[in-house]
């Protein structure tokens, strides 16, 4: 900040320092700072190597396909089939679709329930409070085949716990094959997903919530302002930052999901693609499935509409979200 | 996924060259997706052919099923695949054969001894060339619960009629589930439903054929009609169908708990391993007493000559050895559940093998009706009929909606006669 108004020409503060000091801070020759070079030029090739190249890679190659047994230029060619053609277009909306109702769902159950478990382990009243935050992130540390095969089981019509379960709280008619079901298979498996990852935002709003100093508590209780109330008005504002990045690392997570849909449903995601979505619809045209041969192009111009879907949606929360929200520094 | 590829890849050269460094003797290296026969390629089907042919060693290294094709793709554009490939039968062999990492096989001596069906899976559209040696195929059929049977007093059905009545009975009776059949799994309603009974509908053969040269359509009543029955199969199927998986019905079935399981042969030897009653099967039924009927025997197993072998004369020797009536002999008995397609009749021990196979002989054998051909463009006509065939006995779709979508599917790229 000084140094930037030392080189103002004009203004007041200028003409009270000697010219030459002036143009002695301009001329200080620094060494080049090799040091910075040397630091980042591990993450910087690992990096290329492994995520840039193969993106620029996966881009072009959606611009190319086979054309007469030979690979070559077609243009938006891809991209023309995948929206115009009525059958790609048709799975690749349904897929969409299903998407967005998976991030709907995440966001509606997934991050309230992990800001109120949060907001709940945070009470210092609270006992076992180390207990529960364990058993609740577990989850998130098992493996997505051991979720997916253990939830397959539990809701099974045929050995399942569910059913019994339910059928000893009377209310065994309530039970349905869910996971075999169109309409509700979709919902199942979100909120098996939502089991899996509650723990996530539990963590960060749990440590946004500690990271509340002490004395802002205490003022607002001074204030008279407690309980609920307190929650809402000074300690939900001051953890808005966190949701905020909650709410893109779950955009970001469920526009790549596949792994969960993928053992839980199959690749076909059934019944009748009710579950299909960018990530599984992507897994069998790019790899193929059964009888099906994968189609690398295809697959790849995919990859590129879910790479532009992500970094729109990150864009968008970057430039209007992020940069409106009001922090408080203590 | 590529990790795993590479620890293959070396492990398989590792071996190789451990092989080649500690005899004179020619290794040929047998690349295949059946790691369950192991024990049967190590214990019987090695040792018989080395016993006959001093100077050849044999070395089966099988990958997993779900990685095979694109591990064995990835090694054949290596160079590093093993000398005698198994093939998937229908288009994923052609490719290789069209991409000339197949020889043609046609000359060999043994090719004889297949009927054209059983090579059709491994050969060219027009049939001249073929590229694989036919190993094995598993037939349809269903299978059921004798004892069960035995206690509701049900005669095995040979008719439709005769089917329904059971399935009728047995649901009165209210002891057993009558059908093992899920739709959680989507195959296991095509391939084990529609693929099982429709041959009876579409003729064999002649329909699957008419359909690829276009004169007949899935819109057909020939195509349809499977589909209205697979509709009927609803009530018979177990409490939360919806959500069976095919381990669920297996599962159902060899503990007693459902009367039929509409199968594929490959079942017999864990069925009667795990099974504690006594068992039985019975061909799809025909529509009218005394109709010729068709069975689904589908060809499964075969195998190549990788172009790039350093040993093709020794390797033509086990392909010949492969299509001789002795090597179908201890094949089909090592594993009951797979045919040989050999001509020559092979002598098995296991009765319910024998029940599947004694079919041949009455029955007009055909293959899946996705298989050939009509599977090579997107959308992919068996994916399909897997989701329309679950789609039909959960009620999502009625049959002749479902057929008018697969129809539709196919003529987005499949023009035929071209």
């Amino acid at each position: 900040m000084l140094r930037q108004r030392k080189h103002k020409k004009t203004g007041k503060a200028m003409s009270d320092i000697h010219p030459s000091s002036a143009l002695q801070l301009v001329s200080i020759k620094r060494p080049f700072r090799w040091h910075i070079v040397v630091f980042m030029a591990p993450a910087l090739l690992v990096y290329t190597a492994i995520m840039i190249l193969p993106l620029i890679e996966t881009l072009r190659l959606s611009f190319y396909n086979t054309v007469d047994g030979a690979q070559s230029f077609v243009g938006f060619a891809n991209y023309q089939v995948l929206f115009g053609d009525v059958r790609w277009a048709r799975d690749f909306w349904n897929a969409l679709t299903n998407n967005l109702i998976f991030f709907a769902i995440h966001m509606c159950v997934q991050n309230p329930i992990g800001i109120a478990l949060a907001a709940l382990l945070s009470l210092p009243k609270l006992r076992f409070a180390a207990f529960y935050r364990t058993a609740i992130f577990l989850p998130t540390l098992l493996s997505f085949v051991i979720v997916g095969f253990i939830w397959k089981l539990i809701l099974s019509p045929i050995w399942g716990v569910a059913p019994w379960l339910m059928s000893l709280a009377g209310a065994k008619w309530l039970f349905a094959p869910w996971l075999g079901q169109s309409g509700p298979a979709l919902i199942a498996v979100s909120l098996i997903s939502v089991w899996q990852y509650v723990g996530i935002p539990m963590m960060l709003i749990y440590a946004a919530l500690l990271s509340i100093p002490e004395e802002v508590v205490e003022a607002a209780e001074c204030d008279g302002i407690t309980g609920w109330s307190q929650f809402w008005k000074i300690k939900l504002p001051l953890i808005l930052p966190a949701i905020g990045i909650i709410s893109i690392l779950t955009f970001v997570g469920n526009f790549n999901a596949f792994d969960l849909v993928y053992t839980v449903q199959g690749a076909l995601a059934g019944p009748d693609m009710s579950t299909d979505i960018l990530g599984t619809l992507l897994y069998r045209t790019f790899f193929g499935f059964q009888l099906q041969l994968g189609d690398r192009s295809m697959g790849a111009t995919i990859a590129a509409v879910m790479f532009v879907i992500i970094l729109a949606g990150v864009s968008f929360y970057l430039f209007a979200i992020q940069r409106r929200m009001r922090r408080y520094q203590f | 996924m590529n990790s795993l590829l590479k620890t293959i890849l070396l492990a398989t050269t590792v071996l190789a060259s451990a092989g080649a460094a500690s005899a004179a003797d020619v290794t040929l290296n047998i690349e295949s997706w059946r790691n369950d026969d192991l024990a049967i390629w190590k214990e019987k089907l090695i040792p018989a052919f080395e016993a006959k042919n001093p100077g050849i060693k044999l070395n089966f290294s099988p990958t997993a099923p779900t990685e095979y094709n694109a591990s064995l793709n990835a090694k054949l554009d290596a160079g590093s695949a093993g000398d005698i490939i198994t093939c998937r039968p229908f288009d994923a062999s052609l490719e290789l054969f069209n991409k000339k990492q197949l020889v043609d096989l046609t000359s060999l001596s043994g090719m004889s001894n297949f009927s054209p069906v059983a090579k059709a899976a491994w050969s060219t559209d027009d049939g001249k060339s073929t590229f694989c040696v036919p190993m094995a195929s598993v037939i349809h059929g269903f299978i059921y619960n004798k004892d069960a049977f035995d206690q509701l007093k049900i005669a095995v059905p040979k008719t439709n009629e005769e089917f329904y009545a059971a399935l009728d009975k047995i649901k009165a009776d209210g002891t057993f589930i009558p059908l093992a059949m899920g739709t959680k799994d989507l195959w296991e309603a095509a391939t084990m439903g529609y693929q099982n009974i429709g041959p009876n509908y579409w003729k064999g053969e002649e329909g699957r054929k008419a359909l690829i040269e276009g004169k007949q359509k899935l819109t057909d009543p020939e195509w349809v009609k499977p589909y209205e029955e697979l509709a009927k199969w609803k009530p018979y199927l177990g409490d939360g169908f919806e959500a069976q998986t095919y381990a669920d019905s297996q599962n159902l079935f060899t503990l007693g708990r459902a009367a039929i399981f509409p199968a594929g042969s490959w079942e017999i030897a864990l069925f009667t391993s795990q099974a504690q009653f006594k068992m039985g099967a019975f061909p799809p039924p025909v529509l009218k007493a005394g109709e010729t009927g068709y069975i689904s025997d589908h060809p499964d197993i075969g195998v190549g000559l990788n172009t790039k072998s350093k040993h093709p004369e020794e390797a033509k020797k086990f392909l010949t050895w492969v299509a001789s009536p002795e090597f179908a002999e201890i094949y089909a008995n090592s594993l009951p559940g797979f045919f040989s397609l050999n001509s020559s009749p092979v002598k098995m021990a296991d009765p319910m093998a024998q029940e599947f196979v004694s079919w041949r002989e009455k029955y007009k054998p055909t293959v899946r009706s996705t298989y050939q051909i009509l599977s090579r463009g997107t959308p992919n006509l068996e994916n399909e009929t897997w989701v329309e065939s679950a789609n039909v006995i959960n009620g999502t779709d009625t049959p002749a909606v479902a057929a008018e979508k697969l129809q539709k599917g196919l003529d987005s790229w499949y023009k035929p006669g071209k």
